[in-house]
């Protein structure tokens, strides 16, 4: 088992230009069924065996899509999560960096109203992934393995990193979600721990946080109240100076709220492992399984 | 991206917002004409910095003449200001705004951010203007009155009259409060601004609602569709080596350490600086240089840290996932030939074709000191930086 994503998975890819289709032949390769891109204007055409469309709706037309991936630039990528969800795809994994943060909160807007049941992982993210069921996005497939830990991150490379560290231990991954740096973004940490909570096969979860924001506190609550299974948790910029972007459009201490110690102390409450060092992410885990 | 309040106040202007009639100046003898030319018998004179905390830390002043006005500009112009948010050294003020003074009866707040967990932008009013409003909100948070409005449609007309009733105001200063607020809510969403702030926005004694102050921080990811924004960008208030690097395209924060890091994505970037200080160290700097770790963004990155005179020691951290280890290590051999080390360079790769990678930077006979993973990164860092570790032809460190 694993969460949102499987064998099953008929992926869309939105924006399958020169970005779109290098991260596509990687999707293929590690064996995720993609079924139709878009790329306006070359409606049509196809590329490596994949039917291009001009956009979603005329994919919809031809093609039975359930998810779809956005590679679509900044200025048009929110209105490409919109146009996926109307076209039907239930998860909608946004990959591009940069949306203009009120592009998103408008969508996310409209999405709450007219579309309850459509996940948005990201945007600003690397993806989610099943080990050697698919994936969808730009992480590396090698590192993973599949196996009974969870891992939801904001950040992109320090999730492989907390992968790594649990696939030399031997410990697999059931599913892994980059859940995006932006500020506003979709399925946050108390969206995805109650599907965890309910996977048979994710036996314990490991939190990549980071500063900005209180989706770290918004979890914490959610664990203590209701999460049986262990977690293991890491929160990145504990020496961040306030005010300033790290990096990440929503990794910044704003007005005093949203720092490392806030976060560290609300998870550990809920009886969280946190881990100081990031290098002990997958040791911290292992104890617990 | 910040502005400064005279631009803030332009765009004010230009949205019905009414503010003080002011001239922005460079030099005593500019402020003390821009006074004359305004005329009345109370001036505000008005440092122009990014910084907040401008009052205390002596960048406004009030004047009661022409004189006055000229002397506390020649206070200003030239001479750095330190408030709580430029550190000990301060910045230098180039620019002064000198305005009509505005007696006032009553000061509040007004301010609209993004409440991140409602994913809706959120008026926030409180009586208690003219304060620090973190401290109100610590303190009396119930002084503070919080109203989310709909991103699609903008403050809607009950809500704002809400807001101003909330404020104390009846009648037509009611009516007035209200419409400001709809505009600052315009602003907002037409500008994407990260925050807009009127700190204080006053009762005159005149009767008139007036934003004595304008404080607006721009989304940087929307500025590609704001030319005239772009424009207000102020490079001489950002740290040079910050202002560089986004020039190179780079996420870069000074610190105040003596390593340097290159890392690839913003979440590695931040825990490489926390493992740092974990192992005893001080990082100088936040880089996170992207997921394509190619030789021209290495070799400018090369630059950025070894150019910095504070750095004793660069660590290099890149977890190579889609971009592969060999590339990445040809890549920083390739800027090697470029840049040259002056300090110890600890380099931790991992990822794909990690031993491709390794064995390339071993035979470059650049003296680089190999890390084994992230935790030997960091220790290896911090001793280099004290001198404890020195690299050895080859690598072998």
């Amino acid at each position: 088992m694993s969460i949102l994503v499987n064998e099953e998975t008929r992926l869309l890819v939105q924006g399958l230009g020169k970005v779109g289709q290098f991260y596509s032949d990687l999707m293929i390769e590690y064996g995720t069924r993609i079924v139709a891109g878009t790329r306006p204007g070359k409606g049509g055409t196809e590329y490596a065996g994949i039917p291009i469309f001009n956009d979603a709706h005329e994919a919809r037309a031809e093609v039975d899509f359930n998810a779809s991936v956005v590679f679509v630039p900044a200025a048009a990528a929110a209105a490409a999560v919109r146009e996926g969800a109307e076209a039907g795809a239930k998860v909608i994994v946004a990959i591009t960096e940069g949306i203009p943060a009120l592009d998103m909160v408008r969508v996310k807007t409209e999405l709450r109203e007219r579309f309850p049941d459509v996940t948005v992982i990201g945007p600003n993210c690397p993806g989610i992934i099943s080990p050697e069921a698919c994936k969808i996005g730009i992480m590396p497939g090698y590192i993973h393995k599949r196996g009974p830990v969870g891992i939801i991150s904001r950040s992109g490379t320090l999730t492989y990193e907390g992968v790594h560290q649990c696939t030399v231990r031997g410990i697999g991954q059931s599913t892994c979600i980059g859940i995006g740096g932006d500020p506003v973004v979709g399925m946050t940490f108390k969206d995805l721990l109650p599907l965890f909570e309910q996977d048979p096969e994710t036996q314990g979860v490991i939190m990549i946080g980071e500063i900005g924001g209180s989706a770290e506190e918004e979890a914490a609550a959610y664990i203590r109240d209701s999460f049986r299974k262990p977690v293991v948790a890491f929160v990145a910029g504990k020496n961040a100076p306030p005010g300033k972007r790290m990096g990440h459009a929503g990794a910044i201490i704003a007005g005093g709220k949203g720092t490392a110690a806030e976060k560290v102390r609300a998870l550990e409450e809920a009886g969280v492992t946190v881990v100081e060092n990031p290098a002990e992410m997958g040791a911290a885990m292992q104890a617990l399984l | 991206m910040k502005v400064h309040e005279y631009q803030a106040k332009k765009i004010f202007h230009a949205f019905g917002i009414p503010v003080p009639r002011g001239i922005v100046t460079q030099s005593a003898e500019e402020a003390q004409g821009a006074a004359r030319e305004l005329g009345g018998e109370l001036f505000a004179v008005k440092a122009q910095v990014h910084a907040g905390g401008r009052g205390k830390g002596g960048g406004v002043k009030l004047a009661k003449s022409v004189d006055e006005v000229r002397t506390a500009a020649e206070a200003m112009i030239g001479k750095p200001l330190v408030t709580h948010q430029t550190g000990p050294e301060g910045v230098i003020v180039r620019t002064v705004l000198v305005e009509q003074g505005c007696p006032f009866e009553r000061q509040f707040y007004v301010g609209i951010v993004l409440d991140r967990a409602a994913e809706a932008p959120v008026v926030m009013v409180s009586q208690e203007g003219g304060v620090e409003i973190e401290k109100v909100a610590r303190e009396k948070p119930a002084a503070i009155v919080k109203r989310h409005f709909d991103p699609r449609r903008g403050l809607a007309d009950a809500a704002a009259a809400e807001l101003a009733e909330q404020l104390g105001l009846s009648g037509a200063q009611a009516v007035q409060a209200g419409m400001i607020m709809q505009a600052l809510a315009r602003i907002y969403l037409e500008r994407d601004c990260s925050l807009i702030e009127i700190n204080p926005l006053v009762l005159s004694k005149q009767g008139e609602v007036v934003a004595i102050d304008a404080k607006i921080n721009l989304d940087d990811n929307a500025l590609f569709r704001h030319e005239e924004l772009q424009a207000m960008r102020d490079r001489s208030e950002e740290d040079p080596r910050e202002a560089e690097a986004a020039d190179y395209g780079f996420s870069y924060v000074s610190l105040d350490g003596d390593i340097g890091c290159m890392v690839n994505g913003a979440g590695l970037a931040m825990a490489t600086n926390d493992i740092i200080t974990h192992a005893g160290g001080s990082p100088a700097n936040f880089l996170d240089v992207g997921g394509a770790a190619d030789p021209e963004r290495v070799t400018n990155a090369f630059k950025l840290l070894l150019g910095d005179p504070r750095v004793k020691t660069v660590l290099v951290n890149i977890f190579g996932g889609i971009v592969k280890c060999d590339v990445i290590a040809n890549g920083i051999v390739a800027a090697l030939q470029s840049v040259p080390l002056t300090v110890p360079m600890v380099v931790r790769l991992e990822g794909t074709n990690v031993d491709d990678g390794r064995r390339i930077l071993r035979e470059s006979g650049h003296p680089l000191i190999e890390a084994d993973d992230f935790a030997d990164a960091a220790r290896k860092a911090v001793a280099a930086a004290r001198g404890e570790l020195q690299p050895t032809k080859g690598g072998a460190a």
